[in-house]
């Protein structure tokens, strides 16, 4: 095979799980490291920089890097419940536990200097755009964030329930934002044509995915009073226009916005909810932790039930009825058939319906210049996120479709770069790599300048207020977060995967120090071959093809060193026991380049130093 | 030294042996010998052969001397019994405890310093008594453990790490061994895993003196240019004779060799060593033919390694001095102490 380049940055950055699952790619090892180390402020910062919501993240993100953490994997077949690191929640405990003037102190230090004289229009005040914002105003662009709400944050605000988040927390992450000389505007952009005339520079659409789809059955017209779409009913929840439900409510869906939505009418007025779904409880799109939490609540959720008809008492709402169906496979594709069983029937005084969303732009005349494809969606460069006119962005779930917080960030730092270079005469195809860097963690001849001990630990959980007290006020936070003692441990469990092993073989003796001590069995020295027959014949086979295997020249015996990156526990003994230095730990420092002049051109950069 | 202890976690396909034990449960605690000491890979190759020979590890008794070597027992077999001895005594606390309890397996680990300098005369009488064991040899060259004088099986004109050199003649402990009668002799590399494991394998289950010579480079003061013990020059100069594959029973053998060129030396207790011969002039039941060989090589500066002699035959000491079939430790007050009737009947046939 060949050796393995690891001077490309995504070679170690795939060994990373968890930052290179983060549709942000914030670097969480880094910052794990600083929470235990009790930095907070500096935990929150390499948050910030990423992912611009830490606190708001670290209690809402759908945490793509969980099911990714390398410990979860580690802990098969060793612990009787394998779990990844609580990175979502130490995330929050950095957003917690910070010094908030600090913070806002050394957010300042980002503050534009004077104006580049370029305007920047975004519609609609999410998280994509409030990155957008929060990427240019720095560089000096003037930027100003357009939303129908009164306040900006989008569906941080008005779809989040404040039980999983508090308004302060909100307030406070897009204030950071706002000082940094951003306007917002509360005005619903009704005209993209009459926007495009105002005298922009450039303009990002972040204005979400903001229409629920209804269900067409019979009994929708006449019992419509009390049948509400999801996302519209959780958001005037949010704005203190509905403060009330009936007793008996029926949740339909099975993603997050049917969780919130079940678990906010228990807190004003539901005691008797539940959640149907037409699918099995396991397919459900609701993440795992968000079911767990409505079952913590008493709210069951009753699968393989199709929506049949509103039932209509007296002119008002009386029940439900459903078909039962089972699953079936066929070619692998999954059909929802008749179960053969009696329709049910289920009381109820409100339904909920969140079956899923739409995106709608209303707004963006069809002659704007702005072209949809046949779906209603906008055609877009998935890399640029460019629309079909060359100063017109888009991003977040209104690019493309309903995704989650940490997707819009990721789309917002996208399209800033392309509106930067775009603003700057440059290429908007060519994208910046990321930064990285290598810096040896080897102090003396047993010392590590991180803490290379494998913690036994399991999952730490978070602890929960009274369930009394929650229930019964719809603005108390559930979920406590963790305490700085038990961050701690929880950060114990961090494995420091960007702490890498790196190999150097004009070093190695081959000794087989490393293969004797290496506790998961992952290096291997042997004759080369295929990368799949290779795989087969290691210490401990690659069956994680995912993972890639770190592969060394040539060695004196000819043979190679092959390490499978899958399950190493980044606990350098490999290093320890290595007699020549052959193995080195070095951290990788892995940073996404954000808009500004790192991302622009290098061979522009060049020819500017040189003029 | 490593101050880490090595984490618990392991592979998630890490197997388990017939009698319920994982590799890792044959482990030791963590080593504090130097990084690259081949001692440690030797460890390995013991807790590797231990798994896959299924061993109760309570049923393993691990004795040693003094020496780098010598402390290894330590960093392997933790659930096993062990004996760290005196230096160069390994062998008469060996026999003692295996005339005592014969149920138990006998592993005797040691360095050359050990055996060869000090111990030499006990390493001679272990051998030829026919103690049943498994002998094994760390062989550096050097003092390890006290900074690196040379042993007496470093050859003449190898050169100290500090430039002295070496003018005393080697002792070659796998010509000694058999001279003096073992009847399984081979000798390996720390840096050989694959011959390694299945020779310590075959060692066990022999039933008599198995001696390994496993020639194991001091990192620390054996391991430069010069030296005849390094990792470069015994991959420079390794001469296998035989690769081994050894089967626990007969039943078990299903691999198909390119015959010819492999042998089948079945065992006493119906295990079954199948050597593939890279040497194919080497016979190693050939106890004259094997000791001709080694000198042959020697000269020639070749390392010979592999199974170098075993007899099918062997008999171990207990058999040639009629001992009672049984440990002593499963016997009662009753036998063990017979009365004076029984003292009057061995007296009067003395007399
Ligand atoms: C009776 C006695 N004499 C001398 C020593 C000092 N001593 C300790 S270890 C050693 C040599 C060990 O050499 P070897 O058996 O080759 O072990 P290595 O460290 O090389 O593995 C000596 C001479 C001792 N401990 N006891
Ligand atoms: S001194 Fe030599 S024999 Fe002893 S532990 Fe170090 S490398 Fe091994
Ligand atoms: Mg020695």
């Amino acid at each position: 095979m060949q050796p393995t380049d690891i001077k490309k940055p995504d070679y170690f950055h795939k060994v990373v799980d968890c930052q290179w699952a983060c549709p942000a790619h914030t670097p969480v090892p880094e910052y794990i490291r600083l929470i235990a180390a009790g930095k907070y402020g500096d935990a929150y910062m390499v948050n910030w920089e990423s992912n611009v919501f830490p606190g708001i993240l670290g209690r809402t993100c759908d945490r793509p890097c969980e099911p990714a953490c390398r410990r979860g994997r580690v802990e098969d077949e060793n612990s009787p419940k394998p779990e990844p690191v609580a990175i979502c929640r130490l995330k929050r405990v950095a957003a917690d536990l910070k010094d908030g003037e600090e913070i806002a102190a050394r957010i300042n230090t980002n503050k534009k200097k004077k104006s580049n004289g370029k305007k920047i229009a975004c519609v609609g005040a999410g998280p994509a755009s409030l990155t957008v914002a929060r990427d240019l105003a720095p560089l000096g662009y003037e930027v100003t964030v357009f939303d129908q709400d009164p306040k900006p944050g989008g569906m941080i605000w008005s779809q989040i329930p404040r039980f999983r988040l508090p308004e302060e927390v909100i307030d406070e992450e897009v204030g950071y934002i706002l000082n940094l000389g951003v306007s917002f505007v509360q005005k619903k952009i009704t005209s993209m044509k009459s926007l495009l005339t105002e005298g922009y520079d450039a303009v990002f659409v972040g204005s979400g995915a903001p229409r629920g789809r209804d269900l067409d059955i019979p009994g929708r017209k006449e019992a419509a009073k009390n049948i509400h779409i999801g996302i519209d009913w959780l958001s005037s929840v949010s704005f203190g226009h509905t403060t009330k439900i009936g007793r008996r409510v029926i949740v339909l869906g099975g993603g997050n916005t049917a969780m919130d939505c079940c678990r906010t009418s228990r807190r004003i007025g539901g005691d008797d909810v539940k959640v149907i779904v037409r699918s099995g409880f396991a397919e459900m799109k609701a993440s795992p932790w968000e079911k767990e939490d409505a079952a913590h609540e008493g709210i069951p959720i009753l699968n393989f039930l199709v929506p049949k008809s509103f039932q209509v008492t007296n002119g008002k709402l009386s029940g439900m009825v459903f078909e039962k169906v089972k699953a079936e496979y066929k070619d692998g594709k999954r059909n929802l058939v008749n179960a053969g069983e009696p329709d049910q029937f289920f009381e109820c005084d409100d339904v909920l319906v969140a079956v899923g969303q739409e995106n709608a732009f209303p707004w963006i005349e069809r002659d704007s210049g702005v072209e949809f494809d046949k779906s209603g969606m906008p055609k877009l460069d998935p890399v640029t996120f460019k629309a079909s006119l060359p100063n017109v962005f888009f991003g977040g779930d209104s690019a493309f479709g309903p995704k989650n917080i940490i997707w819009a960030v990721a789309h917002g730092h996208d399209a800033a770069i392309s509106i930067d270079k775009l603003l700057n005469a440059e290429n908007i195809a060519e994208r910046p790599m990321p930064g990285m860097s290598m810096l040896s963690q080897k102090m003396g001849i047993h010392e590590w300048s991180y803490d290379n001990e494998i913690a036994n630990d399991q999952r730490f959980p978070v602890p929960w207020a009274d369930i009394k007290k929650t229930l019964k006020n719809v603005k108390m936070e559930v979920e406590l977060g963790f305490d700085a003692a038990t961050a701690w441990k929880e950060a114990q469990r961090c494995l420091n995967c960007d702490v890498q092993t790196v190999f150097t073989t004009q070093l190695c003796i081959e000794c087989d120090a490393c293969v004797d001590i290496c506790p998961m069995d992952c290096i291997t020295f042997t004759p080369d071959g295929d990368e799949k027959e290779l795989r087969g014949r290691l210490s401990a086979p690659a069956l994680n093809l995912i993972q890639d295997l770190y592969i060394s020249g040539p060695l004196k015996t000819n043979r190679i060193m092959v390490k499978d990156e899958d399950v190493c526990l980044h606990c350098g003994l490999c290093a320890e026991r290595c007699p020549t230095g052959a193995w080195d730990m070095q951290k990788s420092l892995i940073k996404m380049t954000t808009a500004g002049p790192a991302a622009r051109s290098p061979l522009k950069r060049r020819d500017r130093k040189a003029a | 030294m490593t101050y880490l202890t090595k984490p618990k976690l392991h592979h998630p396909t890490l197997k388990k042996n017939k009698v319920g034990y994982t590799r890792r449960d044959y482990e030791g605690r963590v080593s504090t010998l130097c990084a690259g000491c081949g001692h440690d890979s030797i460890s390995a190759a013991i807790i590797e052969a231990c798994f896959e020979l299924d061993v109760q590890p309570h049923r393993l008794a691990k004795l040693s001397g003094i020496g780098c070597s010598s402390k290894t027992p330590d960093y392997f077999l933790g659930n096993s019994h062990g004996f760290n001895t005196v230096h160069g005594r390994m062998p008469s606390v060996l026999t003692g405890a295996n005339l005592a309890n014969r149920d138990l397996i006998y592993l005797g680990v040691s360095g050359d310093g050990d055996s060869a300098s000090i111990g030499l005369g006990q390493f001679a009488h272990v051998m030829r008594r026919g103690v049943n064991m498994l002998y094994v040899l760390e062989n550096n060259g050097v003092y390890g453990l006290t900074k690196g004088q040379f042993s007496a099986t470093a050859d003449a004109g190898s050169k100290a790490k500090r430039g002295a050199i070496n003018t005393d003649s080697a002792i070659d402990t796998v010509s000694l061994a058999l001279l003096m009668g073992a009847t399984f002799v081979a000798r390996s590399f720390s840096g050989d895993k694959k011959q390694l494991t299945p020779l310590i394998k075959a060692g066990l289950a022999h039933s008599g003196a198995a001696f390994i010579d496993v020639i194991s480079p001091c990192v620390a003061f054996n391991n430069h240019a010069g030296s005849t013990k390094s990792y470069e020059y015994i991959r420079d100069h390794n001469e296998a004779v035989n690769r081994l594959d050894f089967w626990p029973n007969r039943e078990a053998i299903n691999i198909d060799y390119d015959e010819g060129a492999v042998i089948e030396v079945p065992q006493h207790d119906g295990s079954v060593i199948k050597l593939r011969k890279t040497n194919t002039a080497y016979d190693p039941t050939d106890r004259i033919g094997a000791a001709t060989q080694i000198q042959a090589h020697a000269a020639k500066g070749e390392v010979l390694t592999g199974l170098l002699y075993v007899n099918p035959d062997s008999e171990d000491l207990h058999a040639h001095l009629n001992t009672f079939p049984q440990a002593f430790n499963t016997l009662g007050e009753k036998e063990l102490c017979p009365g004076s009737g029984m003292l009057e009947k061995i007296n009067a046939a003395l007399r």
